[in-house]
């Protein structure tokens, strides 16, 4: 075949109808596509006759032209006829050509409010009871792991130990040594007015001790790991495997929540720890600055802070652990289909997460009260 | 036989890819035809995805060249890259549409970015190639509202979404029963014909392989090179290759008979 040279894509009006020449590829057809339709459309009454002879390529985008001038034209009632088009560029057309007799699938239908307010409620009750039945499951599976200790698979708790744990110990120390340094700082700069910068060191021992470092702990533990093992068991979910480990026997609550909440309550109470310690050194500095010796805030601090404090801190981490981990794990396992329904459970597991945490350190504080620790 | 011509679209020279000391093949030069359907052949692990992984730009090749329309792919700046991967059509193994998104919205996405449409005309030419595929009619569904061999056609219409030279399609049958297969098969071939598209099918299904290929390569994992090339038929009848001879008769391996 001779190879003529191609033209320049373009689109006349004649008395017939319309004339396009050149290329009908996605690069034209943008261009062409307004002005063939405006065109048509201003065209009168007859039959619009669309002469494609001088058409010498035809794609996709340029069938699909075609189709939306006869689809316009009928629309608006009137005849259409294509004239020229070669064999090989009707055959292009007439693959896109929607078919007459292709009986269209219902196209899912939209639920109105009081169907969706239904749905949800529906969801929410079920959800609660997944959570319930979980929460027993979970009871059991850690009551279990205590007394036949060797049922937590004991490399993967490790595994997870090493990452939320020894891997947490940067971040949680730079928060802790930050929370210090700014909690004296800010309490410091009133308390002076009073002559009561002395106490800094109190307000900064017992609040940290018993409140803020296992919470901080376990919100950094809920942001880094909860989210983590959320989307980790999500994928899993999607891939599959979580079926894969059920139809061969093995429940998922043994191999992938039990060694992970084992870790976290493992290592939540010694993230507490560095969290106190670096805020503790945090706040040292600070009191250095306001020109009072070491020994005093270390006597104010021994003198402030009781044994109590202490241990109820760290209980309450070792709680946070158990909750960030359950929440992270329970998500992961309640992941819908596809990537997107991986980034909702994680989202989910932090925003439950850190909900539970303060939810939980208020019945804390109101127990630790009535029961005078 | 009418359809393939002599010219090449894109010649593979010397190529050369490993991962660490892991090498997948080793050498490999070929090329694949304008408007031929050219399947990728093997066993399974022996680079086939991987090939056409370093032939699409998405992996960098640890020595060789490939050349589309006489254009270097692999010492090509990204942003010529980019420009030649703008005229490749992809379909993934699991057909990797976007999960947040209609059949049509996924198949508008590239018009959206890369052609100056008017909205009603990129809907219209979404719309006709879903159409194309067969689809007609699920504009609205979601990915996960339709089955495996639909997602894999809505993916086949996505990749043509900007009328590519080249289309390449990874296990396009994996996974699917032998009817939609065959469907599928007689898509390719409709589309190969029609629009006169170049296809690269990596692939080890053989009924498909014997209704859509033009010419095909066969990877060996041991040798790390091709072993034979020609149309299925020829390397079915003809070849000397015992490997060749058992994976077109679908031999297992002597001693594993006996295992």
């Amino acid at each position: 075949m001779a190879a003529a040279t191609p033209q320049t894509s373009q689109v006349e009006r004649s008395d017939e109808g319309l004339i396009l020449r050149g290329r009908l590829d996605g690069a034209s057809v943008g261009r062409l596509w307004s002005e063939a339709s405006r065109a048509a459309a201003e065209f009168g009454g007859g039959t619009l006759v669309v002469d494609a002879s001088g058409v010498d390529y035809c794609d996709g985008a340029g069938a699909a032209l075609l189709i939306a001038l006869r689809q316009n034209r009928e629309r608006a009632g009137g005849a259409y006829e294509l004239r020229g088009l070669r064999d090989q560029l009707r055959t292009i057309v007439a693959m896109a050509e929607p078919s007459a007799e292709a009986a269209a699938p219902e196209p899912p239908r939209r639920e109105n409010p009081f169907e969706a307010l239904g749905r949800s409620t529906f969801q929410a009750f079920a959800d609660l009871r997944t959570m319930v039945e979980y929460v027993g499951q979970l009871t059991l599976a850690l009551a279990s792991a205590v007394r036949h200790p060797r049922q937590v698979r004991g490399k993967d708790m490790m595994l997870v130990a090493e990452q939320a744990g020894i891997g947490a110990v940067p971040i949680v120390a730079l928060i802790g040594f930050l929370l210090g340094l700014i909690l004296s700082f800010q309490s410091a700069v009133p308390m002076r007015q009073f002559g009561a910068e002395i106490f800094v060191a109190d307000l900064l021992g017992i609040s940290l001790l018993r409140e803020l470092g296992p919470l901080m702990a376990a919100v950094m533990l809920t942001a880094r790991s909860g989210s983590a093992f959320a989307a980790e068991i999500g994928t899993m979910k999607v891939n599959e495997e979580v079926d894969a480990l059920s139809t061969m026997g093995l429940e998922p609550m043994r191999f992938l929540i039990l060694p992970r909440v084992v870790a976290a309550v493992l290592v939540v109470p010694v993230l507490a720890m560095v969290m106190n310690a670096a805020g503790l050194f945090g706040g040292a500095l600070m009191f250095l600055s306001l020109d009072f010796p070491l020994v005093t805030y270390v006597n104010r601090i021994t003198d402030a802070v009781r044994l109590a404090d202490f241990v109820g801190g760290i209980f309450k981490a070792l709680i946070f652990g158990i909750i960030v981990a359950a929440v992270g794990c329970q998500k992961g396992l309640g992941t819908g289909k596809g990537a997107g329904a991986v980034g909702l459970s994680t989202t989910s597991s932090v925003v439950t997460g850190i909900t539970l945490i303060a939810i939980v350190d208020g019945i804390f504080a109101v127990l630790f009260y009535v029961l005078g620790i | 036989m009418a359809g393939p011509q002599d010219d090449a679209i894109i010649r593979v020279e010397h190529l050369t890819q490993a991962f660490g000391s892991n090498v997948v093949f080793d050498d490999v030069s070929f090329e694949v035809r304008r408007g031929e359907v050219f399947v990728i052949l093997g066993g399974s692990g022996c680079g086939k995805s991987t090939m056409m992984k370093v032939m699409i730009g998405l992996h960098q090749p640890r020595a060789g060249h490939i050349l589309f329309e006489n254009q270097d792919i692999v010492s090509a700046d990204r942003k010529t890259r980019e420009g030649i991967q703008r005229r490749f059509g992809v379909m993934y193994q699991s057909g990797a549409l976007f999960g947040s998104m209609t059949l049509l919205e996924n198949v508008r996405l590239p018009l959206e970015e890369f052609t100056d449409l008017p909205a009603d005309a990129m809907d219209a030419v979404a719309a006709s190639k879903l159409r194309m595929v067969a689809l007609e009619g699920f504009e609205t569904y979601m990915p996960a509202d339709i089955s495996g061999g639909m997602a894999k056609r809505a993916a086949i219409a996505r990749a043509m979404a900007l009328d590519p030279s080249i289309l390449f399609l990874d296990e396009p049958s994996a996974g699917l029963d032998p009817i939609t297969s065959a469907e599928l098969d007689q898509t390719i071939l409709s589309l190969a014909h029609s629009l006169g598209v170049t296809f690269v099918v990596v692939t080890h299904e053989l009924p498909s392989i014997f209704t859509i290929a033009d010419r095909v390569i066969m990877l060996d994992k041991k040798t790390k090179k091709i072993i034979a090339t020609g149309t299925p038929q020829e390397l079915r009848d003809h070849s000397t290759d015992p490997f060749v001879h058992q994976f077109f008769h679908r031999e297992a391996n002597p001693q594993e008979e006996t295992a």
